[in-house]
């Protein structure tokens, strides 16, 4: 079978599971809908592996195929196919996309247990790895903002899936307005694509761009910034970031898969998808990624003082999804999409070791309630550190590899660029110190009264139902978290999930060391030969040396949390006393949310309150009662003729009638 | 043959019937009043028709006849339902369709 068709078997096993789950809640047992969902999704793995090998069977500048079933609509001279386009780089975002959704599927089949709602998660689940398959398999920007949209939707059926949380409920609309700002940002782009160019068609479009557009010609610009809007909705970057780490309020799963290691790296799979757009329009590219660099700064200072476990993992993916926008934005599409395939392995790692922290402490994600897990939670505390050390960049695992890859291109493109390895250096840093922040509180030390209580009696520890963010009580019913809450530690499913997990984040980087192997590059290189950026290559030497470099950068910082956060405990508490205000400033997000309320929401709640109090009542209110008072007194004069007495009808018709008689009398003499 | 008086004889008849129809107010002379104007009518078709020679006007005439009687059997069958409810038979009384 060729790879196309390989490629619509990925899209139909999710559509399916989603379908037979949705449909089935009543009649199938919760254990086989968790198996159809997780089955669905690994076949779905399974023909993306097989879409591999069949393009692997081909010429490396041969491997893109575009293939549709039918069309999607063919009006006036629009002729739009539903149709896919299988490359290097949409087979390696589905194997990214459909391997890891495989295990953090095997990890809800554990972990969301005893939920209620156990069918329509999963239901939704599948339907959002379809979403996002779609988005990447699209063959045109039609099909792209279709899944564009639908990953969006399945995000906010997630965010908010305890829908009797308000705070869940609300911040499931947060997401959802933000990203439709972005998706009006690409349905933009998409209509200026096809007024320039008068195709939708990805091959058709890339091809013609650089015929249509002479370098920074506004049009292409105006199309990449808006692309830019989209991309930044999604992959929350400054200033429509807000979103991301509201999210965390869906059940952990749901911020593993979605909001770390896919739908949010969506913007970095737009970016390099459109690079031929980008190459045209550098000015674009640029805003692009300085504006990546002030996300992955801003983020890592914002993830170095949250206390809630789960919001510091999304400030830091945030952070991480800086690293990539700068990589793809600058020319290193290759060391983009490899921190994105790393950062998914280890971020979700990341989060279902924490889901497995939260479930033990029952619900709570206050880190300073939390400690001595390492004791507790053997397993649990080893996949974390193992995804700790990747996000680190520790020597040898794979974030060492991805993200150093990036700074050392920044590096060799040279002139203004050597900021970005130098801020990204110090961004490192920076990660490295709140990695191990949130590791060393949690892991060592005395253990806190639910860890204690799982050592004695091995029991999880049984709050009394409680909703995190706000502090008020709930019922066990539909809509909350269940009542028993699962950890790895006593789940098979979830043990083999982060167990996998662990091993890729630790030797994930090993199939792309600068020199030796480069499986990554070679691979995608073909996609990106049209872009001059790709001919700029760090040497080899420079590339180990960069290594050097961020490998002591790790150190240090993981040094540097050891000592704040081990060593001399005081010393944190110390320091945000002097620093009383920069602290308040981080602690509060660097103000973001509510720059947006008073910039956007405000004046918007002010357009409606005036066009509800003087729009609607003086312009819309006067015509409607003005027409009606018109047609009222106009009808009065009328009326009056009607006085019901026979005699005067008579005598009017044959008023008129001699009237019309005279008239002709006198006309015809 | 002089048509002039056969004329003039259909205008007072159909005047006497407007006249009628305008300062009576029993639905029973009104619906006789009518009669009188149908029948001017008819005396003035049948005139012409006799003066032009050929008997189409009377054909009208026979026409008018048949719907002036479909007319009484209506115009009697509500004056004798205004009767049996015993209403008034004035017809400035009769006047619930004022707008």
């Amino acid at each position: 079978m060729s790879a196309t068709a390989w490629c619509w078997l990925v899209l139909l096993f999710p559509l399916l599971g989603s379908i037979a789950i949705a449909l089935g809640f009543k009649a199938l047992p919760a254990k086989v809908a968790g198996a159809i969902g997780t089955v669905a999704i690994g076949l779905s793995f399974a023909c993306g592996v097989a879409a591999l090998v069949s393009l692997l069977g081909e010429a490396p500048d041969a491997r893109h195929h575009a293939s549709s079933l039918w069309d999607y609509a063919s009006v006036a001279g629009l002729d739009i196919k539903l149709g896919i386009f299988a490359d290097q780089l949409s087979v390696f975002m589905v194997l990214v996309v459909t391997g890891v959704s495989t295990l953090i599927h095997l990890y809800s089949y554990g972990y969301m247990q005893s939920d209620e709602g156990y069918h329509r998660f999963f239901s939704y689940l599948n339907f959002f790895v379809f979403s996002m398959l779609l988005l990447v398999l699209a063959g045109n920007f039609v099909l792209l903002i279709v899944g564009w949209a639908f990953v969006g939707f399945a995000s906010y059926a997630l965010i908010s899936f305890w829908y009797r949380r308000e705070t869940a409920t609300r911040a499931g609309m947060k997401a959802f307005v933000i990203n439709v700002v972005g998706d009006i940002g690409l349905v933009l782009a998409a209509f200026l694509i096809f007024r320039e160019i008068g195709s939708f068609e990805y091959g058709t479009v890339f091809a013609k761009a650089p015929e249509v557009f002479s370098t920074n010609e506004w049009s292409v610009t105006a199309i990449c910034l808006l692309l830019l809007v989209g991309a930044f909705a999604k992959s929350a970057q400054l200033p429509l970031h807000t979103w991301l780490p509201d999210a965390m309020e869906g059940p952990t799963p749901v911020s593993s898969l979605i909001h770390a290691a896919t739908m949010v790296t969506a913007g970095v799979y737009l970016i390099a998808r459109t690079h031929a757009l980008f190459v045209l329009a550098p000015t674009a590219a640029d805003v692009s990624a300085f504006v990546g660099l002030a996300t992955l700064l801003v983020a890592a200072t914002i993830a170095l003082v949250m206390t809630d476990l789960k919001r510091a993992i999304a400030y830091s993916t945030m952070s991480q999804i800086g690293y990539m926008v700068v990589g793809v934005s600058i020319g290193a599409y290759s060391a983009g999409m490899f921190h994105l395939m790393t950062h998914a392995f280890f971020k979700a790692l990341l989060f279902m070791a924490a889901g497995s922290i939260i479930a033990a402490m029952a619900n709570e994600q206050n880190i300073d309630k939390m400690s001595g897990f390492g004791k507790a939670m053997r397993f649990t505390s080893i996949t974390m550190l193992c995804g700790g050390l990747a996000l680190a960049a520790f020597p040898l695992t794979s974030g060492f590899f991805s993200k150093d890859e990036i700074l050392a291109y920044a590096g060799a493109r040279g002139g203004m660029y050597i900021v970005f390895t130098v801020l990204g250096y110090f961004g490192a840093f920076l990660t490295a110190i709140y990695t191990f922040r949130l590791i060393f509180r949690v892991l060592p030390g005395k253990p806190c009264p639910e860890a204690q209580e799982l050592i004695d009696t091995g029991h999880v520890h049984h709050a009394h139902p409680f909703n995190p963010a706000s502090g008020e009580e709930e019922d066990t019913d539909v809509g909350f978290p269940g009542p028993e809450h699962h950890i790895a530690e006593q789940s098979a499913p979830m043990r083999v999930a982060m167990a996998v997990l662990a091993f890729l984040a630790l030797v994930g980087g090993l199939i792309q060391v600068p020199g030796v192997d480069d499986v990554i590059a070679k691979w995608l290189d073909p996609v990106f030969a049209d872009s001059p950026l790709t001919a700029i290559h760090p040497s080899v030497e420079w590339s180990w040396i960069g290594l050097g470099i961020g490998a002591v950068i790790s150190l240090a910082g993981i040094w540097a949390a050891h000592l704040l956060y081990v060593r001399r405990p005081e010393l944190p508490r110390s320091l945000e006393a002097r620093f009383r205000g920069l602290h308040t400033f981080l602690f509060h997000k660097w103000y973001f949310d509510e720059a947006i309320d008073f910039l956007v929401v405000r004046p918007a709640l002010a357009i409606g309150r005036f066009a509800n109090r003087v729009f609607e009542r003086f312009v819309v209110d006067g015509l409607v009662t003005g027409t009606e008072e018109t047609v009222r007194g106009t009808s009065g004069v009328v009326r009056a003729v009607q006085n019901g007495f026979v005699r005067s009808y008579a005598l009017l018709l044959i008023a008129g009638f001699a009237g019309l008689a005279l008239y002709f009398l006198i006309s015809s003499s | 043959m002089n048509i002039s008086w056969y004329i003039v004889l259909s205008s007072l008849l159909f005047a006497t019937g407007v006249l009628g129809i305008l300062i009576r107010r029993s639905p029973m002379v009104i619906l006789l009043c009518l009669e009188l104007m149908l029948n001017a009518g008819n005396l003035a078709l049948v005139a012409f028709s006799r003066m032009v020679g050929n008997g189409q006007g009377q054909v009208f005439a026979v026409i008018v006849m048949v719907i002036a009687a479909c007319e009484v059997v209506v115009g009697l069958g509500l004056i004798v339902a205004i009767f049996r409810r015993k209403l008034p038979l004035n017809v400035d009384d009769l006047r619930e369709l004022r707008g």
